[in-house]
């Protein structure tokens, strides 16, 4: 389970930025995720409370927004939505295609309160 | 408005709103970028192996460093998760290998790796293999900084693997299907399955079939190592 290693890594992140903003908590915390990335948005969730035990993120929602998986056909230059295990063309059914939206694992945005300045 | 982006999300008087855009794993890929001018530097190839447990990896580098062990010098990164057997029996055949006790850990991180270079003469290296832990999902989401990343299916564990594992397949430079020795007696598994597969998630890297028992098919891999090691010195 490497959602919990990621989500100390995104609480790493949320706290360096509560530290900038010289906020004493986070409210929320937005994050894109793409099914190619290879984490689990329920593991996500599971893991964020234990993540965010003792930090300024601990009452925290954590906000995760999937995004499409988008493949470009290198024969027909063709954009079209795909699955995981079948990243093919959907027009013209060529396997050489790019991913263009589908592995994001991006923090967003965060909402931060109670600013001591 | 919506209910996932936060756009529906007023914020309190208090509050306000904080635009990252950052990558979540920013921090490892941070330290893999730095893996990665390590092994430049030296003019090391690093190779990410990753495979589910019982693959083969270790009798594979065994193999290996047998047939190539006198033309190149090479050194190994453990990823195990209790014991020191892998890093024992490639230390057997005359090679360093340094062991990363992962403990319970689903997979190696870019600091990991680089915490272990500290024990490792880079300048007597020409190629570094990371023998990653046994896991077909969580390894693939870290960069550890190497040159290429090889994944090993092994004929018992069926030819359907890269449509069930796509984010660790899609990920290979190189898919190498080991213990073909068992083909015959298994039956059931087609190497161009697995490579039609492979295409499905619209992944161009070679697949080889060999086994590092009886030696059988070793001879693409070894030259696909002396040409990348090549290309590097």
């Amino acid at each position: 389970m490497h959602e919990l290693a990621i989500c100390q890594a995104l609480i790493g992140q949320v706290v360096d930025v509560a530290h900038e903003q010289h906020a004493s908590k986070v409210s929320d915390i937005f994050v894109r995720i793409g099914p190619l990335s290879g984490v689990e948005s329920p593991l996500m969730q599971n893991a964020f409370p234990i993540a965010a035990a003792g930090t300024v993120a601990s009452d925290a929602s954590l906000h995760l927004e999937s995004t499409p998986i988008v493949v470009r056909c290198a024969e027909c230059s063709a954009e079209s939505e795909a699955r995981m295990n079948r990243l093919v063309c959907g027009a013209c059914g060529d396997w050489r295609t790019t991913l263009v939206s589908g592995d994001e694992l991006i923090l967003q945005r965060v909402v931060v309160g109670e600013v001591h300045v | 408005m919506c209910d996932t982006c936060g756009c529906n999300v007023t914020p309190a008087a208090d509050t306000h709103s904080v635009e990252v855009l950052k990558g979540l794993l920013d921090a490892n890929d941070h330290a893999a970028l730095h893996n990665r001018e390590h092994f430049e530097r030296h003019n090391v190839l690093a190779i990410n192996l990753m495979s589910s447990p019982g693959a083969g990896k270790t009798s594979l580098l065994e193999a290996t460093i047998e047939a190539l062990g006198e033309k190149l010098r090479f050194a190994v990164v453990e990823g195990d998760l209790e014991t020191e057997n892998d890093a024992e029996r490639i230390r057997k055949k005359g090679v360093p290998a340094i062991q990363i006790s992962t403990g319970s850990a689903c997979h190696l991180d870019a600091h990991m790796v680089h915490h272990a270079l500290h024990d490792l003469e880079l300048d007597d290296v020409d190629v570094l293999f990371i023998e990653n832990v046994g896991n077909l999902v969580c390894p693939a989401s870290f960069d550890l900084g190497q040159n290429a990343n090889v994944a090993l299916l092994s004929t018992p564990e069926g030819d359907d693997k890269p449509a069930k594992y796509p984010v660790m397949f899609r990920a290979a430079d190189l898919v190498l299907v080991t213990k073909s020795d068992l083909l015959e007696v298994l039956g059931d598994f087609d190497p161009d399955a697995a490579e039609a597969g492979l295409r499905q998630i619209a992944n161009p890297a070679p697949l080889y079939k060999l086994s590092a028992r009886t030696g059988e098919g070793m001879d693409g891999w070894l030259d696909w190592i002396r040409r990348e090691a090549g290309s590097r010195q």
